[in-house]
């Protein structure tokens, strides 16, 4: 009984203790977690007295999460949909703070043995739809396209969805892997495979110059060429709040539009805002 | 004292079988919510005008989320069968073949270091499993077969019997050494060899306890997520080749449900997809759990 009753006594002092510091988490994309880690660590060098506690999932996953009020900041790689803002606005009548903190080239990904460098977007198109199913349609080798994707919980696919596909299905010989990791990782092992994901994951694998059309230029996804609007598939990443920052999450995100947070950004592999 | 102790006695007796109780019902409780959150696929027409048993096996596509969702359960369904089955075809030589060699063929020293080191791959978390299969098996057979598609319901079912084999090989093993010594020493006695008796006395004796092996390495193999996740590709394909990629029930909702709306016709199917994985498993475990009893009694003499 004693025993029992010392626990319970270091169990509450524990929980104190843990409310006492000042915790911030930061949940979503599983595109921005990296980002949101090296945030994390630099500004807690800074400010040993905040634990911030930064973790993945997918947008969908982090957007949920701010909805039902489980995580304090929310990193989205897509905007938040109406729908969504609904649900949000019903629990906490706010509709929500949206904090553009970065800009990200959604990459296209080929094996480096890939003869093709660059793609238009109606190419990727026809490769995301099923319609173009062998390189030789598209001026290499004559081998079967295999084309990586995301899981339909991922910002990313959404992206890819409404911007390349313009809203049409990916076929269903897509494959979907857990993680943009996990896609580079396919994309580097096979000859044959396309995938998409973030420019900061891209290792093993060649970034593909994609063109508007068949006449344009192609671009690579440059920190200059996202910039000046050039690169055809750009976006913007965001932090999503319930309501306008105080305290130490104003803290916080003030620090990451600042140039030093903005300089993580560029390190990361993404592209500032400011 | 001694009266005091036998209260404590009582007080401790109704703990357990709380905790015991408490037990069967969370079991019982995560069931009825697993299947009341399946429920408007039978009842709500809202739902149904999306995802409904009809809808299910009415097309062979799987996309969730369109315009135009579709929830064909078929290719899901199929994923799930082509996987399990080369799991189960590669883990059911391996683990009773293992099996076999430990209980009758492995000298007393062998067997000390062989059954442990079977059962520590047990503790493999399955997550590192899938992760090496997604890494390394899948270009190793690649390279093997020569197929196209480098991640497919091959490469899954391998990664997925090394998760399977010790608990064929462990159930296995205890059946084989629980099948009595004189049945052996007679048949030796007899003038049968070493491999005669283990063929034809001993794996016959424990042919209960193996079956019932077999039948918890495939509910095992049904319900194991995270390696089939990362392994196979997950490409909601209705083909018959083990060779191309394929997206098993388990997986999807693995994937799915983090992003889902809740009360979606989504959310439902995903939801009813679980009651279909927990109905299979239940049953296949519950044939499995019947088998070992009927082992028991046979060995004790009471068949």
């Amino acid at each position: 009984m004693k025993k029992i009753s010392t626990i319970l006594l270091a169990l509450g002092l524990l929980a104190s203790v843990s409310t006492a510091a000042k915790r911030i988490t930061i949940k979503g994309s599983d595109t921005m977690v990296i980002l949101g880690q090296r945030w994390a660590e630099e500004y807690m060098k800074a400010h040993p007295d905040v634990t911030i506690q930064v973790t993945g999932g997918g947008s969908g996953v982090g957007i949920s999460a701010l909805i039902n009020g489980a995580t304090d900041i929310c990193e989205s790689s897509r905007p938040m949909k109406q729908s969504e803002k609904d649900k949000l606005k019903e629990r906490f009548f706010t509709t929500g703070v949206e904090i553009p903190v970065a800009k990200d080239g959604v990459t296209f990904y080929l094996n480096e043995a890939n003869p093709l460098s660059e793609l238009t977007l109606d190419q990727i198109k026809d490769i995301y739809t099923g319609k173009v199913t062998n390189w030789k349609q598209l001026g290499g080798e004559d081998a079967k396209i295999v084309p990586y994707g995301r899981e339909n919980s991922s910002g990313t696919y959404v992206f890819v969805k409404d911007n390349i596909l313009k809203g049409a299905d990916f076929a269903p010989g897509t494959q979907t892997l857990p993680g943009t990791a996990a896609v580079v990782n396919a994309v580097s092992k096979d000859k044959n495979g396309i995938g998409y994901g973030g420019a900061a994951f891209a290792k093993g694998v060649k970034h593909t110059k994609v063109k508007k059309d068949a006449k344009s230029p192609g671009y690579e996804p440059t920190e200059a060429n996202v910039k000046a609007n050039l690169y055809p598939v750009s976006r913007d990443l965001y932090w999503y709040l319930k309501e306008s920052p105080t305290g130490e999450v104003k803290k916080l995100v003030d620090w990451v539009l600042s140039p030093a947070g903005q300089a993580i950004v560029t390190k990361v592999g993404y592209f500032p805002v400011k | 004292m001694k009266r005091k102790s036998r209260a404590a006695e009582k007080v401790i007796e109704l703990a357990i079988a709380l905790v015991a109780m408490s037990t069967i019902a969370s079991i019982l409780l995560i069931f009825l919510f697993v299947i009341k959150e399946a429920l408007p696929i039978f009842t709500s027409a809202k739902t149904q005008a999306e995802a409904s048993l009809a809808r299910f096996f009415s097309t062979a596509i799987w996309q969730p989320v369109s315009d135009w969702p579709r929830y064909g359960l078929a290719p899901l369904i199929l994923g799930t069968l082509k996987v399990t089955f080369v799991a189960l075809l590669f883990a059911i030589p391996v683990g009773v073949g293992a099996a076999l060699f430990t209980s009758e063929f492995a000298p007393r020293k062998a067997k000390e270091f062989l059954k442990p080191i079977v059962e520590i791959l047990a503790g493999i978390p399955s997550v590192v499993l899938g992760f090496f299969a997604l890494i390394v098996l899948a270009s190793l057979l690649q390279n093997a077969f020569g197929y196209g598609s480098r991640l497919n319901a091959f490469n899954a079912g391998i990664a997925l019997s090394f998760a399977v084999i010790p608990t064929i090989f462990t159930i296995s093993e205890d059946a084989l050494a629980a099948v009595p010594k004189s049945l052996r020493e007679a048949s030796l006695a007899l003038g049968a060899d070493r491999w005669q008796t283990a063929w034809r006395v001993t794996l016959p004796g424990a042919q209960a306890g193996i079956l019932a092996s077999i039948l918890l390495g495939l509910g095992r193999a049904i319900g194991e997520t995270m390696i089939v996740l990362m392994a196979s590709g997950n490409a909601s394909l209705l083909t018959a080749s083990l060779f191309d990629s394929t997206r098993s029930l388990s997986a999807t909702i693995a994937a799915e449900l983090g992003e889902v709306v809740f009360g979606d016709p989504h959310y439902n199917t995903l939801f009813f997809i679980g009651t279909l994985l927990f109905t299979m498993t239940f049953f296949v475990n519950l044939g499995a759990g019947m088998m070992v009893d009927r082992l028991k009694r046979k060995l004790a003499g009471k068949l």
